[in-house]
């Protein structure tokens, strides 16, 4: 009972403290981030009911995100038009309606099959979905996409949702919501079957589950969240174009889920908010921000595959046991040429694009963390590639002792806990 | 009307063998790993800026020969450095791990020649009028790509058929724990073949940037067809790929050459049922095409026009 009594003090954590959030970041732009980060939020953890709990990658994802999200947009101009008696709040329930059809529809087809085969489903259909936003006009909206105005729907309780700071809560309303469903629903013998069919078809086939059945109710859920993430967005944006159906929006969701971490509850969680923050905050510092974007993924997938959630839930053992303190001398010593090694490539990264891109009209001088150099000369490059590979041979001589470090406090731990 | 078939024809059989010259490198990768390879399309842009680059500083003909190499070599130092690594986290990471490649690839190629087509022409040499049918001419260029592509095919089907390597790489996809008991080296087989497909792609793209356009786009516009055409001939099956290849190729051409709509074809009282759809011309549908082929062989058979495993 003691870990269910955990699980609520989270949730009223978390409920408190998405309401006390916005008096914390009050700015304008921080509202903003953070409307993004809810939706983003509801987005990544429906993506994880399929790669994480089920198994199924998708590169399709953002489909049912985008067309709920166009769905919402029409409903809301029609109900804006017909003067019905529906409140904003209620249009992601419009959302999820839209999430369900397409997931039901697309499901059928894409989930006789898992692995490498759904994948490529996925993206056959992702880039279907694409092809035909670009020739349905009346629907997509063409370039401009189909605008439309959240005030103009009926009050709820004399809230007309004109201010961000009432989109906020609302969205927060509904990420809490959606969080909690998607909590409950992997404590469900539902769940559990979902992780049975990731990890071990054969047997679930054998206890009389039909995999194909559960891959498609998992599908099926996955899109009515994916569908409510959707419209939130086009309450949020007032406006949807067809790059939400798009390959790039459903690459983001992958990103953002993958760092987060696939294994772990709260892993979207935290990608989603990572990444939206530096998605918004590195576009105004780098050009190149695509750039990090990738390498950041691809070393996730290389040294990280549990991702962020992952890599502290390791540490969690020993938190447990009063042991974590032994590690900070060598993640302290680590720390170091990591720095290095990440700064040394921030450094010829900028001066890379710089000097390629941008010369030609800006001139050679550049600044790095507010920094000005020179692009032309051999200094800062001479310095970024000592931090490079300074940072590398370190890193490289202190790995085995950081795994040396890791297995005596794990000894001990275990020793302590023997007799 | 006979004019539009045969250009349309030799256009399609063309762009379907570029297809393939691609496809065949992604489904030796696919039978060997198990793994699709998602920067198999990157190959293909880098092939062209290699090749654009040496042909601005040397000449054509030098990129011709040296842009595949280089790019083959590019790919084998990935699966050695890269995917290797990842294969012990699974097929998901590795599927995973050319993905993020492939975003990288491209961001790279954004920043080293810009965002905007480069001007890569065609040869001066290769720039004259093959022949001419009607009142239409055919520019030689493309009778150089379409040489080359069924050159390579010949090629590639001599050696996996008919000499010890191919014998060893054909062994090593299906029985890779007894070629490597024979005493080969089984991972090093796999890099060259994934060096040899990324080569390909290469060689490809080197043909195809004077041709087409060469921008960073060129990557992301063909990896999904590339996928259909290898998932629609059957995962790991070459002739499947070339079948398919050519299919694509046709439709493609085909659609955009043909400009009626629906509501043409089929009478506008049926086709008003499909809305915009069926007042859509063709030429417009045709990027939807190859996927609605792919969706339909999904349904009606799974496993390919001529694959033989349910993987």
């Amino acid at each position: 009972m003691m870990g269910g009594f955990r699980i609520l003090l989270a949730f009223v954590a978390l409920a408190a403290g998405l309401v006390i959030a916005p008096y914390v970041f009050s700015s304008g732009v921080a509202l903003t981030m953070m409307s993004l980060m809810g939706v983003m939020i509801i987005f990544a953890l429906s993506y994880n009911i399929l790669l994480g709990q089920t198994g199924l990658l998708s590169f399709g994802h953002a489909v049912y995100y985008g067309l709920a999200g166009f769905c919402a947009a029409h409903a809301m101009n029609l109900i804006a038009a017909n003067k019905l008696p529906i409140p904003l709040p209620a249009v992601p329930l419009i959302g999820a309606a839209a999430g369900l059809f397409f997931g039901v529809i697309f499901g059928a087809v894409s989930t006789r099959r898992a692995g490498t085969v759904f994948a490529m489903i996925s993206l056959g259909l992702g880039e279907l979905v694409a092809a035909f936003a670009l020739v349905l006009h009346t629907f997509f909206g063409g370039e401009e996409g189909i605008a439309t105005n959240r005030v103009k729907l009926a009050p709820f309780f004399g809230y007309k949702f004109g201010p961000q700071i009432q989109v906020y809560y609302l969205i927060a309303f509904w990420c809490l919501v959606c969080i909690i469903l998607m909590y409950a629903l992997t404590r469900t013998p539902f769940g559990r079957m979902c992780n049975a069919v990731r990890d071990n078809p054969e047997r679930a086939e054998f206890i009389g589950y039909s995999t194909q059945r559960v891959r498609f109710q998992a599908f099926v859920l996955s899109a009515v969240f994916a569908g409510i993430a959707g419209s939130l967005a086009a309450i949020n944006f007032e406006l949807m174009n067809s790059q939400a159906v798009g390959a790039a929006t459903s690459g983001q969701v992958l990103l953002m889920t993958f760092v987060g971490g696939i294994g772990n509850f709260a892993g979207p969680i935290i990608g989603a908010v990572l990444i939206t923050f530096l998605q918004i905050s590195l576009s105004d510092v780098t050009k190149a921000w695509m750039l990090y974007f990738g390498l950041l993924f691809i070393l996730v997938v290389m040294y990280v595959p549990g991702g962020i959630a992952g890599w502290l839930a390791l540490h969690r053992p020993l938190l447990r046991g009063g042991r974590i303190f032994k590690l900070v001398p060598i993640y302290a010593l680590t720390a170091i040429p990591a720095a290095a090694l990440v700064f040394g490539c921030i450094l010829l990264i900028e001066l890379a694009h710089h000097m390629l891109v941008e010369a030609h009209t800006d001139g050679p001088m550049l600044s790095v963390f507010r920094v000005s150099m020179n692009g032309a000369s051999i200094g800062p490059w001479l310095s970024a590639l000592v931090l490079f590979f300074g940072g590398a041979i370190g890193l490289r001589a202190l790995w085995p002792r950081v795994g040396d470090a890791w297995a005596i406090a794990m000894n001990d731990k275990s020793e302590e806990a023997a007799p | 009307m006979l004019e539009l078939i045969t250009f349309s024809t030799l256009n399609g059989v063309l762009y379907g063998m570029l297809l393939f010259m691609m496809a065949s490198g992604l489904t030796l990768i696919f039978s060997m790993m198990g793994v699709l390879n998602f920067a198999h399309a990157s190959f293909y842009m880098i092939g062209a800026y290699f090749g654009f680059e040496i042909a601005r500083r040397i000449g054509f003909w030098p990129g011709f020969f040296v842009a595949p190499l280089l790019v083959g070599v590019v790919g084998g130092l990935i699966e050695r450095y890269g995917l290797r690594q990842v294969h012990r986290f699974g097929h998901v990471a590795e599927l995973l791990f050319t993905f993020g490649l492939a975003f990288v690839i491209e961001e790279l190629v954004n920043m080293i020649w810009g965002r905007l087509p480069v001007d890569y022409r065609v040869p001066p040499s290769l720039d004259f009028v093959a022949f001419r049918l009607f009142d239409t001419t055919y520019p030689a260029y493309r009778i150089f790509m379409l040489a080359t592509a069924v050159a390579m095919f010949v090629f590639l089907l001599i050696v996996l058929k008919r000499t010890r390597v191919g014998l060893i790489i054909q062994a090593a996809l299906t029985h890779p724990n007894m070629v490597a008991m024979l005493g080969h080296n089984v991972p090093r087989v796999f890099m060259m073949v994934f060096g040899v497909g990324a080569g390909l792609a290469g060689l490809a793209g080197v043909i195809a940037g004077p041709a087409l356009v060469t921008q960073p786009s060129m990557a992301a516009l063909l990896g999904p067809i590339l996928f259909v055409v290898i998932v629609v001939g059957g995962l790991g099956s070459l002739g499947g790929a070339f079948v398919a290849s050519l299919l694509i190729g046709l439709i493609q051409t085909f659609a955009v050459a043909i400009n009626v709509s629906l509501a043409d074809a089929i009478g506008p009282s049926a086709a008003s049922l499909l809305g915009e759809l069926g007042r859509a011309p063709l030429a417009q549908i045709a990027p939807v095409l190859p996927y609605l082929l792919l969706v339909l062989v999904l349904i009606f058979r799974p496993r390919g026009l001529f694959g033989t495993r349910e993987s």
